[in-house]
């Protein structure tokens, strides 16, 4: 007897009390919103990786799961010529296309796609771009707009770079998420029939999982890619991802089965979600730091008495406990102690209200002084609630005569006029992007960059000189000697008062195997299975 | 007749011309531009943020924008989204009947409730019932919704289990969008057990959304009965010797839906509109939240047509319910 | 006493006042609002006595202290404290000033411009009467929330623009009540007579036709001086309305909402506050409606 379908869901409606029921081959992760678009080069936020580079795509070189070290991924290998300037990289041989109802792969693999891929990134006329144009933030962003010279293919799997300046970090950019190797051939088929605009719709990679299909604000499907190169790798016939921006939303979710892994929990709903027996809560040091950065063009932040003052008044291991629940680390330096290069021996100034008062009175400072503190208006992977921060801050400094004035605008607006400097002091922070020093001591701290991230705007010569010194040699104990000196220089000079790097904490179902936590916080699948 | 139509269209131009105006001035008085979002704490590169601007027409003169906007709209282009690239009508059109599903269903479950609560509070006036629904009525009308739907997820959801925390569908059910309308999908499918599941998944949103409308029916429906029973046609049809349901019902009530239909008009342009808090709690993947997050974001074509759609709709409900009324007063037909 | 006097017949009448808290005073419901109107009011002016202790002290010795009735509440913090250890008593007086602030100055902001435009647009139906009407038909097209949040984001989130927005949102209901009252009265003969009085424009404006609308005019601002308190805790929820550690309702709800789980009062009270202050403005506009008005008794 055929049933309709309406007849099948009533029979079946008394059976189901709760429709989470165990699919063997399924995971469905909770993430935080939509991507943007499957086009990895055209965005920056962790939300468009996740959904893109790390389930369809592939790099050249790939960061080891849970680690920040760069591994061969479609290059099998690569050399350094000895003056730095010159990387030859040998490509992975049998790397099949996601063949699927929009793209059948006729061929493998090869150094035509690569290029394709970094030409596109690069060149501004390039046919592809002119086509469908295109910006490339993070690319640009990382410099290798500028210090990328040529690239050639000398075989078809054999790709050289050479580079304008030595950049010790050169294999570490080339692993980050927003260089996924595109299909050159799919990029053909979509130039010729004038659809070019779908390599950002319609994604076709090399990754683990190949794209099914997306419906904005609600889900992304993807399927295990049969035909993956490492096929041990690919544990997960469905991997589906539920978009949900609200955390208390996902953690419950979490608890109720509706999805099996998921990110970002606030802190304060980490007590229930350990607490649960189904569940497990992996945590890693964080790679990150939330700090107060001082502006230090502005009176009375130009004097460094002033600064030490206001450092030495703010009760850290309070703000830990409200504000991180505990979920975070005591920052000491500009950068996690996890950061090759971190000096250990640099310590703290103590919480110390009494000596910053006197401190205050010696610089001149009155009673009573206004200034404004700027805080976010978003949960950012290294500040859960930086209004509650600015809250505590403000009570802190009241402390000792220094009366703060939280401000916050909405968040374009917070980092356009943070940029502009229109702050007195302002709560900001950053989550690494490529396993190396420099991407937190030149990238926020650096004289280069005053007009951008360095939100202090304190350019010190001495600092600088060692920052940019230690971009320039590849010896990692030298550049790490250079590191440590920076860091004792920023310690001594207090542009900033680093609060917290911000345990990452990454719940899921006790029936999720093998999920490791990124450093950079992406969230990757591969290699992981749900029981 | 007509010429009352054709006067109330020509008035609908002007409306629809300033809507335009007013959303593309809006959007670009909130400072910041989109790329500087996207970056947010990086650098943006300045030759690469000009490009940007360039690419997406953001460079030019603010009169030139606004007339290739217009232009644009004449030739029936909604532009796309700056984020995501895809077209903003493809958007509106994967979002907008998650929105309505949830509104209708709102809707059903206020116009339903809300009538038999009128009626009876009319019936029994005076009555420790009728007071007692009236208040319940205006606490309804008082509710922050958003408090409100926290407080259902956390007792029937979190802590009873009975209905799922949210979203339309488990997602284990590879539903393909069809029409857009979980319910009719689930029942296109062939999955078992997934309409149920999809009909789970819409209660909770669904009362939340209804709360106001339910109390606003309710307390209209009262009101309107009152007035009708009143009426000397319902006292010669009580002195016919119909029965009391007969008169209530047939004649009666038909009669007091008129006003109560006029406000259930209007209700649906604020439902459509004003789901936005009630999606955002429930994760609910429809145009508001779509919306509060284009202006989030500086996604000018979205807000901008985004705005403008809903905008066209609450027009266009707003004109129907004229019409109708129009068709039912001569008065307000004749007026200038 | 032997000669009577007639007796005034005037005297007799109520006056419109007394007239007016006889019928209020008949609504159970609108005396109960009033009364709670009352108690908040009192706490909003007298907050910094009322209040036990400073709304943004925090004893960060007690974070999330239970109400006083559940384990482990404290005599000190009669509902208990909240994430910062904030006494949420001190801060729920403390948040009826900034909600009654909120909703006043958002009513009067618009009022008196919905009001001026509204008397424009009656008397000059022809000339400006069209124009002002469409550009309130093109605001009443945008949905009020989205366009609440775009004004915002444009000034930057705050109390004052808070209520700048909510007012600018509300605007086009009194322009459009005060407009239809106007065309209402226009034709009567008092105004008739008044204009062959001699009467110039603004005193038939404001002396003659204004206060013959008024009754409309007040029940609408009680009903918008609610709406203005959900709207701005909507706006809080957002993240876009006051700023904390200001302890407006909805912002103090919308930080807590994290807690929901682990310290349910920090949630519900902020919510039950809004919703009693709500109810308890709704009932009174209710009561001042059937009083007012009895013709609008059967209207919404």
């Amino acid at each position: 007897m055929r049933m309709s379908p309406l007849c099948k869901a009533l029979l079946t409606a008394g059976l189901l009390t709760s429709a989470s029921f165990a699919h063997a081959n399924n995971l469905v992760y909770c993430s935080e919103g939509s991507p943007g678009g499957f086009d990895p080069g055209q965005y920056t936020t962790g939300t468009d990786f996740d959904a893109a580079s790390e389930t369809i795509f592939n790099r050249l070189a790939e960061f080891e799961r849970g680690g920040t070290k760069a591994q061969p991924s479609l290059a099998s290998s690569w050399d350094i010529s000895e003056d730095g300037l010159t990387y030859t990289f040998h490509l992975r041989e049998g790397v099949k296309f996601h063949s699927t109802d929009y793209f059948k792969p006729t061929r493998d693999f090869n150094a035509d796609d690569v290029l394709f891929t970094y030409q596109r990134m690069l060149d501004r006329n390039h046919p592809f771009r002119q086509a469908y144009p295109s910006e490339f933030p993070y690319f640009t962003d990382m410099g290798l707009d500028k210090n990328i010279a040529k690239i050639e293919k000398t075989d078809d799997m054999t790709v050289v770079f050479t580079l304008n300046a030595v950049d010790a970090a050169f294999v570490q950019n080339l692993a980050m998420s927003f260089a996924a190797i595109h299909s050159a051939e799919y990029a053909d088929q979509l130039l010729k029939a004038g659809k070019a605009a779908e390599i950002n719709q319609k994604p076709i990679g090399t990754g683990p999982f190949v794209f099914s299909r997306y419906q904005k604000d609600a889900v992304i499907r993807f399927k295990g890619n049969t035909q993956y190169w490492a096929p041990e790798q690919v544990k997960i016939d469905n991997l589906i991802f539920s978009i949900n921006t609200d955390a208390s939303v996902r953690a419950q979710k979490l608890r109720a089965g509706e999805c099996h892994v998921t990110l970002n929990p606030r802190p304060a709903d980490l007590q229930s979600l350990q607490a649960d027996k189904n569940l497990n809560v992996p945590t890693e040091p964080g790679y990150n730091v939330g700090y107060i950065a001082y502006n230090v063009t502005r009176a009375p932040f130009d004097k460094r008495e002033v600064r030490q003052a206001l450092d030495m008044a703010v009760n850290k291991a309070a703000i830990i406990d409200a504000v991180y629940q505990g979920a975070g680390q005591l920052a000491v330096n500009g950068m996690p102690p996890t950061q090759w290069s971190y000096d250990e021996s640099i310590k703290d100034a103590a919480y110390d209200p009494e000596k910053a008062k006197e401190l205050l009175k010696a610089a001149g400072v009155k009673e009573g002084t206004e200034i404004t503190l700027w805080a976010m208006p978003v949960q950012r992977p290294y500040n859960p609630n930086a209004r509650l921060m600015a809250e505590m801050l403000q009570n802190d400094w009241a402390k000792v005569g220094i009366k703060a004035r939280i401000v916050s605008y909405e968040w374009g607006e917070y980092i356009k006029r943070a940029h502009a400097g229109e702050h007195d002091a302002m709560l900001i922070g950053w989550t690494g992007d490529n396993g190396d020093p420099d991407n937190w001591l030149g990238t926020l701290y650096g004289c280069a960059s005053v007009d951008g991230n360095n939100f202090s705007k304190w350019c010190d010569s001495e600092y600088d000189k060692l920052v940019v010194a230690a971009k320039r040699v590849t010896d990692q104990e030298q550049r790490s000697e250079l590191y440590r000196q920076a860091q004792v220089v920023l310690k001594r000079e207090v542009p900033i008062t680093p609060i917290a790097h911000s345990t990452v904490y990454q719940p899921m179902r006790s029936s999720v195997k093998g999920f490791q936590i990124s450093p950079f916080g992406r969230n990757s699948f591969i290699g992981v299975s749900n029981d | 007749m007509l010429s009352f139509i054709a006067r109330r269209l020509g008035l609908l131009i002007p409306t629809f011309f300033g809507v335009t105006l007013l959303t593309f001035a809006l959007i670009r008085l909130i400072p910041g531009d989109p790329v500087e979002v996207m970056m947010g704490e990086r650098r943006v590169d300045p030759e690469m943020h000009a490009q940007a601007m360039e690419r997406l027409g953001l460079n030019k003169p603010l009169y030139q924008q606004y007339f290739d906007y217009i232009g644009q709209l004449a030739s029936g282009n909604l532009g796309e989204s700056l984020r995501s690239r895809e077209s903003v009508w493809n958007e509106f059109l994967t979002l907008f009947p998650a929105t309505v599903e949830l509104a209708l269903a709102a809707l059903l479950f206020a116009g339903t409730l809300g009538l038999i609560a009128g009626v009876v509070a009319a019936l029994k006036r005076g009555t420790p019932l009728d007071h007692g629904v009236m208040s319940i009525a205006l606490t309804g009308y008082s509710m922050p919704i958003f408090w409100w739907g926290l407080l259902l997820i956390m007792f029937f959801s979190v802590g009873l289990g009975w209905t799922p925390v949210s979203g339309r569908i488990d997602l284990l059910y590879d539903i393909p969008p069809v029409t857009g309308f979980m319910l009719i999908d689930t029942l296109l499918s062939d999955e078992p057990g997934a309409f149920v599941d999809a009909l789970r998944h819409l209660i909770l949103p669904a009362i939340v959304l209804g709360t106001i409308p339910l109390a606003v029916i309710a307390r209209m429906t009262r009101s309107a009965m009152l007035e009708v029973l009143r009426e000397d046609y319902i006292r010669t049809a009580r002195a016919k010797g119909l029965s009391p349901t007969r008169v209530v019902f047939v004649h009666g009530l038909r009669n007091a839906l008129i006003p109560v239909l006029t406000v259930f008009g209007l209700q649906v342009g604020t439902l459509l509109a004003g789901a936005v808090l009630t999606e955002t709690i429930f994760s609910w993947p429809g145009i508001g939240k779509w919306l509060i997050e284009a202006i989030g974001a500086r996604d000018y074509p979205v807000v901008q047509n985004g705005i403008l759609l809903i905008a066209c709709l609450v027009i266009l409900v707003n004109f129907t319910v004229d019409i109708l009324y129009g068709l039912a007063n001569p008065r307000i037909r004749h007026q200038k | 006493m032997t000669t009577s006097t007639p007796l005034d017949q005037s005297l007799l009448y109520p006056s419109p006042l007394k007239e007016f808290w006889q019928a209020f005073a008949h609504n159970t419901g609108a005396l109960g609002g009033l009364a709670f109107m009352i108690l908040l009011v009192f706490c909003a002016l007298f907050a910094p006595w009322v209040a036990p202790h400073d709304p943004s002290e925090q004893y960060r010795d007690f974070l999330l202290t239970p109400p006083v009735w559940l384990d482990g509440g404290q005599w000190q913090f009669l509902l208990g404290t909240d994430e910062l250890g904030r006494d949420l008593l001190s801060r729920l007086i403390h948040g009826a000033r900034l909600s009654l602030l909120i909703g006043l100055a958002s009513v009067v902001l618009s009022l008196i411009p919905g009001i001026l435009l509204g008397l424009v647009a009656g008397f000059f139906p022809r000339l400006l009467g069209p124009g002002i009407m469409r550009l309130m038909d093109i605001m009443l097209a945008l949905p009020s929330l989205l366009l609440a949040v775009a004004i915002v984001a444009i000034l930057g989130p705050g109390l004052i623009n808070t209520i700048f927005a909510i007012a600018i949102v509300s605007l086009p209901s009194y322009v459009r009540l005060t407009r239809a009252a106007v065309m209402g009265e226009l034709n009567r003969d008092y105004v008739t007579a008044a204009q062959l009085a001699g009467a110039n424009l603004p005193r038939l404006m404001f002396v003659t036709v204004l206060p013959n609308c008024m009754a409309p005019l007040i029940v609408q601002a009680t009903l918008s001086f609610s709406s203005a308190i959900l709207d701005a805790a909507a706006l809080g929820f957002l993240g876009l309305g006051v700023q904390p550690p200001t302890p407006e309702w909805g912002t103090m709800l919308a930080s807590a909402r994290d807690y929901i789980e682990r310290a349910w009062w920090v949630v519900s009270l902020p919510g039950l506050a809004i919703l009693l202050s709500v109810l308890a403005i709704n009932l009174m506009g209710d009561g001042l409606r059937d009083a007012l008005d009895p013709k609008l008794k059967n209207a919404q």
